[in-house]
């Protein structure tokens, strides 16, 4: 990665888990917008939101990662992301601060974690008193993934 | 790649497309010193500005052509079919070894010598390059490297002249020397205009709708506070924008005759391997479009001026005997219509033989006999645009495999376009394609279903018809499937709520239908209220939601708000599967009223016999009762008189004494002026079934058995009632 090994993640939290995604995949981050619901779409897009005259397609992480919580659409966060040229809302409850660690300090995801979940991370970061998972945005958005567990 | 070869390449493609028309025009106007000119001065460019490149090969085919094109141009040589042909091959080895270049910035190995004999064969006592010959030749073998920039710009200005009315090219006037000749280019043409990036044309166009969104937004805002101090600057901006938006849609607009410059070549060489003579006259080329639509309808356009150039005109000596003139003619006209592009390709061939398409299809197991000689001409002539569909007695090498029409209207209809044909025999055929004027921006109507808010493309919408309390009697619901009666016509009805599994209860006083049309079939969309037409901007879904059929993009409302653009075509498909491909199958009473395919509706009645009959619901044009008193006996069959002419009823079952029943319930089949009524013991319900035939069938008068609603059912063969009917033509496979 970089030079000096410093690898930098911006973190949210949903349903009381902390996530986190790369500094460089993320455009912004703002609170709720207006979302159009998209008939017909599958359960994970919870709408698109329109942000400076460009459609961004709202991607619901609690039914993505099959989280039990009460779904908190109406005041999530969006953690906008960039992904081939696509933008994408990470709907979230919270949004942490920026998390620089040292790259020896990304840990393999463990082989107990559930399927689902194995395919859309990418690593786990042990914190003083939580651990953190770094989700693949690309893994992310091939919604087939969490299906097959 | 490097700078002075990218720019070789993009100004030699631009003058080479222009070489072929020009060189075809020649053959028509050999006098035409303008023409020759200009063909000589497009080669002689390419070769030129090959020595500088080191591009070997290519220097060696465009001398060559040049070679012969000097000695055209000095009047030594005549200009004729064969001269032609091999400057037309000179061409096309030039071509070839420019695509590879481009691909991978070499030449590629080997030679062009075959072609080189050739035209040096036309070259008496093999002459020298024309180098020495005229004046403006004499450049690049004099000069040094030095010279590269003034040849560079010479080629421009050459590019530029040939590839009018192509209105983007830079050009380096300044860095023309003294002493070229400056005649031969338009400076002021080429000051008037530059090369744009289309990425960046793009990119204009996406600002500029936001631009719109933002003013938008300021009008709403501004709105119903008079005298407000915004007012005047509000309005200064809302003017200027729409012009502005106006403009940049401009930029992307390409006269639609960019794409035709490759046809005159096309018919000329089919002309020539056929020894057919075909004149292709072209008008509306300066029509415009945007370049994306100008790109989708490139391949189908040629492809449909090659049929007509292969299948359409027939040969000199069969014209003559049939009363017309030697040499066959292609039209092709563009113009504008409401909105739209009307693409025309019209030939006065010997047009579509629709018996011989008619017995193709049954042959090809698309329709059955009986059904298919109950189709009328149009909707035979439909059949042309299926996959795999080819009438070519045998197959030539530029048509005739059956690969294409199907193709055309599939990539005609994704553009949000349509294609009809028409023909006479012995007259010709047209091809007409309306297409949008752009597919960035349309013209959608804009519906609310539940509470939510769509946009439908105009393009698709025949008619909205308003349904009032008073005419729910017209929406008939049988067995979950709605339909309206629409002027005679049965309009199958799709409710964009239910379709769309909004949580909403459909309205019940009133209607609002909007009637889409694609292809061939036509459904009603019931929503509940139309408003205004808008200009939107469409914008892309993103891929979690591309593979939602019943969607063709977004877009953006004036407030901000996303909503969707319904795709009447993924409709049809979603809510009617199949249901072209089964109506084709069958054969059609009733165009409009094609119904659910896989699962269509049917028709049940008992006529005495065990089991309950079935006929598909869009063979059926109308139920009626008619009272004994009605039912006439003439000829030795009943008729009743029954809209302004005599139907023919006849029983379902031969063993039914028809006035046994007082009013007896009948089942109008056919069309008008081929109808008949089948006379039934009753109606019993309409279901939405898979019609699939288990069992043959042993009686006349029944197509098969199938399984409908979990009991054994027999399905009647319409043509047999039909033929029975005295409409027993209908009866002979064309």
């Amino acid at each position: 990665m970089t030079q000096t090994g410093i690898r930098e993640f911006v973190t949210f939290r949903v349903d009381g888990q902390w996530l986190g995604v790369p500094v460089a995949t993320v455009q912004e981050v703002l609170l709720a917008q207006r979302m159009a619901v998209v008939p017909l779409a599958p359960a994970e897009v919870a709408g698109f939101l329109n942000l400076r005259g460009q459609i961004v397609t709202a991607l619901d992480l609690r039914t993505r990662l099959d989280m039990p919580g009460e779904p908190r659409l109406a005041d999530a966060m969006n953690v906008v992301v960039r992904h081939d040229g696509e933008l994408f809302s990470l709907l979230v409850d919270d949004v942490g601060d920026v998390l620089a660690i040292d790259a020896e300090q990304l840990e393999p995801v463990p082989l107990t974690l559930d399927a689902g979940w194995r395919a859309v991370s990418s690593g786990i970061v042990r914190r003083d008193t939580n651990l953190l998972a770094v989700l693949d945005v690309g893994a992310l958005l091939r919604l087939d993934t969490l299906a097959t567990t | 790649m490097d700078d002075l070869l990218r720019d070789f390449l993009t100004e030699s493609n631009e003058g080479l497309n222009q070489l072929d028309r020009d060189i075809v025009d020649l053959e028509r106007q050999p006098e035409s010193a303008e023409l020759i000119n200009r063909i000589f001065r497009a080669i002689h460019t390419i070769k030129g500005t090959c020595g500088f490149l080191d591009l070997v090969r290519l220097e060696r085919v465009a001398h060559a052509t040049e070679s012969v094109l000097v000695l055209v141009r000095e009047r030594k040589l005549a200009v004729s079919r064969p001269v032609i042909d091999d400057v037309l091959a000179g061409v096309d080895a030039i071509k070839a070894v420019l695509q590879v270049i481009e691909a991978t910035e070499h030449e590629p190995a080997g030679n062009d010598d075959e072609v080189i004999v050739r035209l040096n064969a036309r070259v008496p006592g093999n002459a020298p390059a024309p180098a020495e010959a005229t004046s403006a030749a004499g450049t690049i073998e004099l000069f040094e490297t030095g010279e590269v920039i003034a040849v560079h710009a010479r080629a421009v200005a050459a590019a530029e002249e040939s590839a009018a009315p192509a209105p983007a090219t830079a050009a380096l006037p300044e860095a023309r020397p003294a002493g070229e000749p400056a005649s031969e280019s338009k400076p002021a043409v080429a000051d008037s205009s530059l090369r744009v990036n289309v990425v960046l044309l793009d990119k204009l166009m996406n600002l500029v709708g936001e631009l719109v969104l933002g003013r938008n937004q300021l009008i709403q805002l501004t709105a119903g506070q008079e005298g407000s101090v915004f007012e005047a600057p509000v309005q200064h901006l809302n003017r200027v924008t729409t012009d502005l938006q106006e403009a940049v849609m401009k930029t992307r607009m390409q006269p639609v005759g960019a794409a035709w410059g490759k046809l005159p070549r096309l018919v000329r060489d089919l002309a020539a391997a056929s020894g057919k003579q075909i004149e292709l006259v072209m008008s509306g080329a300066e029509t415009e479009l945007d370049r994306q639509i100008l790109q989708a309808i490139q391949d189908p356009l040629t492809h449909m001026v090659r049929n007509s150039a292969d299948h359409g005109i027939e040969a000199p000596d069969v014209r003559v005997a049939n009363g017309k003139g030697r040499a066959g003619t292609i039209h092709l006209n563009a113009f504008h219509e409401g909105g739209h592009v009307i693409l025309e390709i019209r030939d006065d061939g010997a047009g579509i033989n629709v018996d011989r398409v008619r017995q193709k299809a049954v042959e090809r197991g698309l329709v059955k006999a009986d059904a298919a000689a109950a189709l009328s001409e149009q909707q035979v002539l439909r059949f042309i645009f299926e996959p795999g569909f080819s009438t070519a007695a045998q197959v030539t090498n530029v048509s005739g495999r059956g690969v294409g029409m199907d193709v055309v209207r599939s990539n005609i209809e994704r553009i949000g376009g349509a294609v009809e044909l028409a023909s006479r025999v012995g007259e010709g055929a047209t091809v007409r394609i309306k297409i949008p004027l752009t597919l960035a921006i349309v013209s959608a109507l804009v519906v609310t279903a539940g509470s939510q808010v769509f946009a439908i493309p105009q393009i698709g919408v025949v008619e909205l018809v308003r349904v009032t309390e008073e005419q729910q009697g017209r929406v008939q619901e049988m067995h979950g499937t709605r339909f309206y009666r629409l002027r005679d016509t049965l309009l199958p009805l799709v409710d964009l709520s239910a379709l769309l599994a909004l949580n909403h209860a459909a309205r019940t006083t009133e209607a609002n239908i909007v009637v889409c049309q694609v292809g061939a079939l036509r459904f009603g969309l019931v929503v509940d209220d139309v408003y205004d037409t808008q200009e939107i901007v469409v914008k892309p879904m993103g891929r979690l939601v591309k593979h939602v059929t019943v969607y063709s993009g977004c877009t953006i409302l004036g407030d901000g708000r996303v909503i969707m653009i319904l795709d009447p075509a993924g409709i049809a498909a979603t809510a009617m599967p199949s249901g072209q491909s089964e109506r084709t199958r069958e054969g059609e009473t009733h165009a409009a009223a094609a119904g659910a395919g896989e699962r269509e509706s049917v028709l049940l009645f008992d006529a005495g016999f065990a089991a309950l009959q079935a006929v598909p619901l869009r063979q059926v044009a109308r139920l009626e009762e008619f009272t004994s008193a009605q039912l006439e006996e003439a000829d030795g069959r009943l008729l009743v008189q029954y809209r302004g002419a005599l139907l023919p009823v006849i029983p379902a079952n031969p063993a039914m004494d028809v006035r046994a029943r007082d009013p007896r319930p009948v089942v109008v089949l056919g069309r008008d002026g081929q109808a008949m009524g089948l006379a039934v013991d009753e109606i019993r319900d309409i279901v939405e079934e898979h019609l699939k035939l288990e069992a043959v069938a042993r009686r006349p008068g029944v197509r098969g058995v199938g399984v409908i609603g979990g009991r054994a059912t027999e399905v009647i063969d319409t043509g047999h009632f039909l033929a029975a009917a005295g409409h027993a033509n209908q009866e002979e496979p064309a």
